[in-house]
């Protein structure tokens, strides 16, 4: 198959991706209706401590978000930085193909 | 023949995972957090960490160099690892985690390449996010950045050409992910071993918790890394040929 007969025909199949990656994350919220799919620091805790119950952490995090609502706006910075460049990158390449037709 | 040992595996294997969920309902994130590696494992990890870093160092100053219409590329591979480690998606357990986002690099530049840019977004979350942690970056860069690309880059070599290569893409990128769980497990159970089975017993204990969390992960991973790599056969296909990977082919 040639590139570019699999970018003409895969605009279904490009669909059919971005809802199974859809459906993965939201099958779960579905499954498990009580749960608040929580960050996981403390769990990891947990389980060290019933390996080996005496075990104390020697480095604390030099800092850390005050709370899960500057965390969460952390992490959607992180995001959206990222996403910024991914689309800088696809939008010039555009550019850059419509230039050269 | 085997078919009943083998159902009562399956059935002894689900009541382990069952078990498992019960009693961590909430896994432990896939980073390892800050002081809880021991401090001889924490330097071991760095050490091991170390030449990677080195070598990938050397590899990115080699590619700007010689091919400089690269590098906006190179962005692009960063920032996507960038925005996968920041979506911690819910999964089937009732608990969240993040993908990796590493096997594009690993398949576009190689693993190397890799070792640098995946440990940056590690030290930027350790630093600014407190995920992770700065005395276990070496731990989390080696199973994150160094072992789950170059499980991208041999799935990608091995397999190229001989499926279709959107499922090389998938495959390469989903095991990098569940990779880089298995050697955080791994990690652990060396660090904390069970008192009386020992490291397996340990590494089973970890590593059940994340196999299920994470599978529909990688699942995840490895689809958004098919169709990133897609939209790049369609955008960049003069870059894919730069790098010596020609689309569709």
């Amino acid at each position: 198959m040639n590139p570019q007969s699999m970018s003409k025909n895969s605009l279904p199949a490009t669909l059919l991706l971005v809802v199974a990656v859809v459906a993965l994350a939201a099958i779960p919220l579905l499954l498990n209706p009580g749960s608040e799919f929580g960050g996981a620091d403390a769990a990891a805790e947990e389980a060290i401590t019933e390996v080996r119950p005496e075990y104390e952490p020697w480095f604390e995090p030099l800092w850390a978000p005050p709370g899960s609502e500057t965390e969460s706006l952390l992490f959607a910075l992180q995001a959206g930085l990222g996403c910024g460049v991914i689309g800088y990158f696809f939008g010039l390449k555009r550019g850059e193909r419509k230039n050269k037709s | 023949m085997f078919g009943k040992r083998a159902r009562s595996i399956g059935l002894a294997l689900i009541v382990f995972l069952l078990g498992a969920q019960v009693v961590w309902a909430k896994p432990p994130q896939m980073h390892i957090m800050e002081g809880f590696l021991p401090v001889e494992w924490a330097l071991l990890w760095f050490a091991l960490a170390l030449p990677f870093w080195a070598l990938g160092l050397r590899r990115i100053t080699v590619l700007t160099r010689e091919k400089p219409e690269l590098r906006l590329m190179l962005g692009l591979v960063a920032a996507f690892v960038f925005v996968l480690s920041a979506l911690k998606l819910p999964s089937v357990t009732g608990s969240s985690s993040h993908p990796t986002g590493t096997g594009l690099g690993a398949i576009l530049f190689g693993p190397l390449v890799m070792s640098v840019l995946g440990s940056i977004v590690l030290l930027f979350q350790a630093l600014l996010i407190a995920h992770g942690g700065l005395t276990t970056l070496g731990a989390n860069a080696f199973s994150m950045a160094i072992v789950g690309p170059f499980v991208a880059y041999g799935i990608w070599k091995l397999l190229k050409g001989r499926l279709p290569t959107a499922l090389t893409v998938f495959l390469a990128a989903a095991c990098a992910d569940l990779f880089t769980y298995v050697v955080t497990s791994a990690q652990l159970a060396l660090a904390f071993p069970d008192s009386s089975g020992g490291f397996v017993a340990s590494f089973v204990k970890f590593g059940g918790i994340f196999a299920v969390t994470q599978i529909p992960l990688a699942i995840s991973e490895g689809i958004l890394t098919v169709l990133v790599f897609k939209a790049l056969q369609t955008s960049a296909s003069a870059e894919l040929k730069t790098l010596g990977l020609t689309p569709g082919a």
